[in-house]
């Protein structure tokens, strides 16, 4: 067990649950595991499980079967919640509904106030914090002052603070705008490259789990496809049947494939498609 | 324009009185309006509106915004005292209509009586005008920690006024938000008589409170997931510390309190 803790941050075995009073699984057998410092993005419709499975992660929810480990730790287990909670820090979609003091740095220290750390060293942690999120000159103002990206920030430096080991977003970018959503993928990528924090990240921009190492498809609370990103997108049909989108170049090299341009399957980026535009004409 | 509200009457500066520790200025407070409903002399109302008004020198709020907060109180004001000229009984008579006669003891039961409101509005607001909402939070909570051992919930009340202060713009944001949906679906909510005009408010009321509710449910989660358990052995980012400003000021009220007494027993 030992060993496989130091390579892996979250561990589901056939990982189940049921609300109360449902009749289907909302999850139901999932097994998958999160690396450290890997950037893994769970994508699926509305109502496919993904949401239920983060909360999962961070014990808001016990599993009705089957396990979860978020670093070694078991989420059935009562006394070890508030431990989980510190590995696995969550922020939600809505960037209003998660704030809870009148001042960015104290909604900062909340985490770190409810875990009882000592004044000074909160101090030392949040302005810490507030500077990975490029934050720190709106230390002192009111969050209903901020835009939603900036918000969404200080949402991350909150659970940044806590120095955990993976940080889960819930749709955070869901309800950004596109500058925002920008800032706030931005930011947790520099986190995950930087600082070596795994990221899960449940969306449902396809742009944004491109840019993922590992790609998770969910359906009716199963995993359907797995795989990087490449792998994943490039089954184009296969995607499309599950209710999502592939990404926008991914999707034209799709249909240039279709009428016979001969380019790569496996677009991602713009950047990659410039590339492969450039090839075909440098080599007709 | 919703977003720029100020909350309270918190007046920000840098002064004395509002460095001061939250908890002392409670204290204080207390301690002064107490004092204040022990004077029953005109001279010792003098001494209390000359020591408000030093306190607020220093401040550098302006009187006026004293006044203005004893204003909305006026008709309390005016009714106690028309009450107190009826129904006191005395002995010395002013004048005789008959059926009611003004006696000198209700004309002073009634000024100071009128007195102590105006004092108790205005002490109060130098308080609330010198410390920020969420000051005043803080020193609530620490001021009623002992009361825990009672399980009087001390830290879930704080609590509860801090999410209220955080969550006062956003809601007001939110109701400015379906008051424009609803007028462009083309409610009314200026025109009609009272009944009327409360009945329009029914469709921003109701969205507004099931919003309230999910944003309620949301940030109860989002509390859990940062690993809130409630008050026990929480710390905090800002601890209270007294200073040498509030033995000054515990000294300077001490002082007034003496003045009060000395002076009651010379002419009272």
């Amino acid at each position: 067990m030992q060993n496989k803790q130091d390579e892996n941050r979250i561990i589901a075995s056939s990982l189940t649950y049921t609300y109360p009073e449902a009749a289907k699984n909302a999850v139901d057998g999932v097994t998958m595991r999160v690396k450290k410092g890997e950037f893994l993005a769970i994508l699926g419709h509305n109502g496919s499980g993904k949401s239920t499975l983060a909360k999962l992660f961070n014990a808001l929810y016990v599993p009705s079967a089957g396990t979860v480990w978020v670093c070694g730790l078991d989420t059935r287990d009562d006394d070890l919640v508030f431990d989980i909670r510190q590995h696995a820090g969550m922020v939600f979609q809505n960037p209003d509904n998660q704030i809870v003091a009148t001042v960015v740095e104290e909604d900062v220290a909340f985490g770190l106030e409810n875990n009882g750390v000592e004044p000074k060293e909160i101090r030392v942690r949040i302005d810490e914090a507030l500077k990975a999120v490029n934050m720190t000159k709106y230390a002192k103002k009111a969050p209903h002052m901020l835009s939603g990206g900036q918000k969404q920030r200080v949402a991350i430096a909150g659970v940044l603070a806590m120095k955990p080991d993976v940080i889960i977003l819930d749709e955070s970018t869901a309800m950004l705008d596109p500058s925002g959503r920008q800032e706030v993928m931005n930011t947790v990528h520099r986190l995950n490259k930087e600082e070596g924090i795994s990221v899960v990240i449940i969306t449902h921009y396809m742009a944004e789990a491109a840019t993922a190492d590992y790609v998770i498809v969910m359906d009716g609370g199963k995993i359907a496809m797995s795989g990087t990103p490449r792998e994943v997108f490039t089954q184009v049909q296969r995607v499309r049947e599950l209710g999502l989108d592939v990404p926008p170049m991914t999707d034209l090299a799709y249909m240039l494939r279709k009428n016979g341009v001969n380019v790569r399957a496996d677009v991602l980026t713009v950047d990659e498609m410039v590339e492969e535009v450039c090839r075909l004409s440098s080599s007709n | 324009m919703l977003k720029d509200i100020t909350l309270g009457q918190y007046f920000p500066g840098d002064s004395a009185i509002h460095r001061m520790d939250p908890r002392m200025k409670l204290i204080l407070t207390i301690i002064y309006i107490v004092g204040v409903f022990f004077i029953s002399n005109l001279p010792g109302y003098l001494l209390a509106l000359a020591f408000l008004y030093l306190v607020v020198r220093i401040s550098g709020i302006k009187f006026d915004y004293l006044l203005k907060g004893v204003k909305p109180l006026r008709f309390i004001i005016i009714f106690t005292f028309v009450l107190n000229l009826f129904f006191v009984q005395g002995e010395t008579v002013l004048f005789d209509l008959g059926f009611w006669r003004l006696t000198k003891e209700a004309l002073e039961n009634a000024i100071y009586f009128a007195l102590r409101l105006v004092f108790l509005v205005m002490g109060t607001s130098v308080l609330t005008l010198t410390t920020s909402p969420v000051q005043l939070t803080d020193g609530l909570e620490r001021l009623m920690r002992p009361l825990q051992k009672f399980h009087f919930p001390a830290h879930e009340l704080a609590m509860m006024m801090t999410i209220a202060l955080r969550f006062i713009p956003t809601l007001l944001e939110e109701t400015d938000k379906i008051q424009k949906a609803q007028m462009a679906r083309g409610a009314d909510f200026e025109s009609g008589n009272l009944i009327a005009r409360a009945k329009a408010m029914i469709p921003l009321l109701v969205p507004l409170f099931v919003s309230a509710f999910r944003r309620a449910n949301d940030l109860a989660m989002a509390m859990e997931a940062r690993c809130y358990r409630g008050g026990d052995h929480r710390t905090r980012l800002r601890e209270l510390k007294y200073t040498k400003l509030d033995l000054f000021g515990a000294l300077a009220m001490a002082g007034f309190i003496a003045l009060i007494v000395v002076e009651g027993k010379l002419l009272g």
